[in-house]
């Protein structure tokens, strides 16, 4: 015997019980609070799918729903090709590269909330993009006025800090690709463009689509940037609220719909998960070929 | 030709990626008199005061000291409590060894957003809103830490080990003085990104704090910017606040953020 039975136990005790206490009890009880009319203050009834037949009919639910899901299709095209073309372009190893990806990479490591703040502050009607767009003879354009400027701008911010992150990722890609297969491509008299979608695109299949889950996923579950953008409102008249800030508008507080908000909740879950296991279909069907 | 092409193109990337930074450091260092809204990035007459009159406003110093308080707990909790667990995984046979994994490994497919609210009643019930305790409890030791760790074990040779046992060392001994040292790598990544997380969290402190006193840089920030909109100078001059400490760790150790997102330390 190397330990005694319950030394093992004693290692995992801190680990487990944070796990246990603060995301798996939440978890479960989410489910079960999404089935109630619980308040803020506590208490609450057994309600059946009234919570869900309530979202149905919501129009908050819609707008939120449609925003998260408009996003997630905007920022997963260009979060998996820009950080692609990047990477070719910081992969070679040329005089100064390194400051090159240390720059790229500065945006990742500043929270969202800075991110946010400089962007509104760009992004202003008096803003230095403003500026910019006047100097070029055009008419000062609202940002973060209009609610679907404010989403699109908002998910250029989104695009923007993801640029670096997903850079690193395909650079470790790139770093695995055959060399032997360019090469070949180029005895066969393949030009840049072309080598580009017949050798590169298909070695790097695993990881284009694990940088569209990742960029989904979180695409779906945007929070600070909007919050940011629209100074915590979400839009005009709410109009570009998204997901998970109505769940914390309609959860939090003394007024706080507790059975509603985890009822949302549930929805946010069962569709991230849905993502995932796309994901994972889709990548053994990789394994497959 | 080639080669000014592809610098060109790499310095307009430059241009974008850092560009947005430098000009809230300008704004954030130009004088009451210059105006912001001018696109000039090298103020006439550059003054460090709006770091200081930001205090005046917003105690910002204490919001800087609470994150630093709340992020290097988040490092020490989640290097040791998850290097422990991560041990006992790889190491350790025993029954329920399973169970445990399997309890780790569906904790990090629960996205924090869905227990948002149900996690804020357990604190309430714990009586830990409003408090700093309350803002790192959750994030104490991640389960991702914990298989990541996990991982780094079961990839050492297991002969020093069984050396030490026939020694007569006991699994804590083993732990401390022959496994801990052999992944101090994939330790730094943790730490690191404990603490870079823990720096940048918004949400969360967003919900379970109240009192100004109270708030880390990120929700003091976003308050400010609701409060002084007019004085972008001070805004710019808090984010700098907010984000130079980290820029500062990354140019220091680059390398291991690299490593960081290879290992998937971090979730985007």
């Amino acid at each position: 015997m190397t330990h005694r039975p319950y030394t093992p136990w004693l290692f995992l005790l801190p680990g487990l019980a944070i796990s246990l206490l603060f995301v798996i009890f939440p978890f479960l009880n989410m489910i079960v609070l999404s089935f109630t009319d619980a308040s803020a203050l506590g208490g609450g009834r057994f309600t059946g799918v009234d919570n869900f037949v309530r979202m149905a009919q919501d129009p908050k639910f819609w707008v939120a729903a449609r925003n998260s899901l408009l996003y997630m299709v905007g920022v997963v095209p260009p979060l998996v090709l820009l950080p692609l073309l990047i990477a070719m372009l910081a992969q070679k190893v040329v005089p100064g590269i390194g400051i090159f990806r240390t720059a790229f990479f500065t945006p990742v490591i500043a929270s969202a909330v800075v991110v946010g703040l400089i962007w509104t502050w760009l992004l202003d009607s008096r803003g230095l993009v403003n500026n910019v767009v006047e100097a070029l003879g055009g008419t000062r354009i609202g940002f973060l006025t209009d609610s679907t400027l404010l989403l699109i701008s908002s998910m250029v911010v989104t695009i923007w800090r993801g640029l670096g992150y997903y850079m690193v990722i395909y650079l470790a890609a790139l770093a695995n690709v055959p060399k032997d297969l360019h090469e070949a491509a180029m005895v066969d008299g393949a030009g840049p463009i072309r080598r580009f979608w017949s050798v590169t695109v298909p070695s790097l299949r695993p990881t284009m689509v694990l940088v569209a889950a990742l960029s989904a996923v979180n695409g779906f579950r945007v929070f600070s940037e909007i919050y940011l953008l629209s100074g915590g409102s979400g839009g005009p008249g709410g109009a570009s609220t998204t997901m998970v800030l109505l769940i914390q508008s309609v959860g939090r507080g003394l007024t706080g719909e507790v059975g509603y908000a985890s009822a949302l909740s549930f929805v946010l879950f069962v569709i991230l998960l849905g993502l995932l296991l796309v994901t994972l279909k889709l990548n053994r069907r990789e394994d497959q070929l | 030709m080639k080669l000014v092409l592809r610098y060109s193109a790499l310095l307009a990337i430059l241009a974008i990626s850092i560009g947005p930074f430098l000009w809230q450091f300008a704004t954030s260092i130009k004088g009451p008199n210059e105006d912001v809204f001018v696109p000039d990035f090298i103020p006439d007459d550059p003054t460090f005061s709006n770091y200081a009159a930001v205090a005046d406003v917003v105690p910002v110093w204490t919001f800087a000291l609470n994150s630093l308080a709340v992020a290097s707990v988040n490092v020490v909790t989640n290097c040791l409590g998850a290097a422990m667990a991560g041990y006992a995984l790889a190491r350790l046979r025993f029954k329920g060894r399973k169970l445990a994994a399997v309890i780790f490994a569906s904790s990090i497919l629960v996205p924090f957003e869905a227990i948002l609210i149900s996690l804020f009643l357990v604190m309430r019930g714990f009586g830990l809103t409003n408090t700093l305790t309350g803002v790192v409890l959750p994030g104490a030791i991640a389960a991702l830490n914990v298989l990541l760790l996990r991982n780094a074990f079961l990839a050492l040779p297991a002969e020093v080990e069984e050396a030490a046992i026939i020694d007569g060392a006991n699994a804590w001994q083993r732990f401390t003085r022959l496994a801990l040292p052999s992944v101090k790598g994939t330790l730094v990544v943790v730490a690191l990104f404990s603490f870079m997380f823990s720096w940048d969290d918004f949400l969360w402190p967003l919900v379970v704090l109240s009192d100004q006193e109270k708030y880390t840089l990120t929700i003091g920030l976003a308050y400010l910017q609701g409060t002084f909109v007019q004085n972008q100078r001070l805004v710019a001059a808090g984010t700098i606040i907010a984000v130079l400490p980290l820029i500062l760790l990354f140019l220091l150790l680059q390398k291991h953020f690299f490593r960081g997102v290879g290992e998937g330390a971090i979730k985007g």
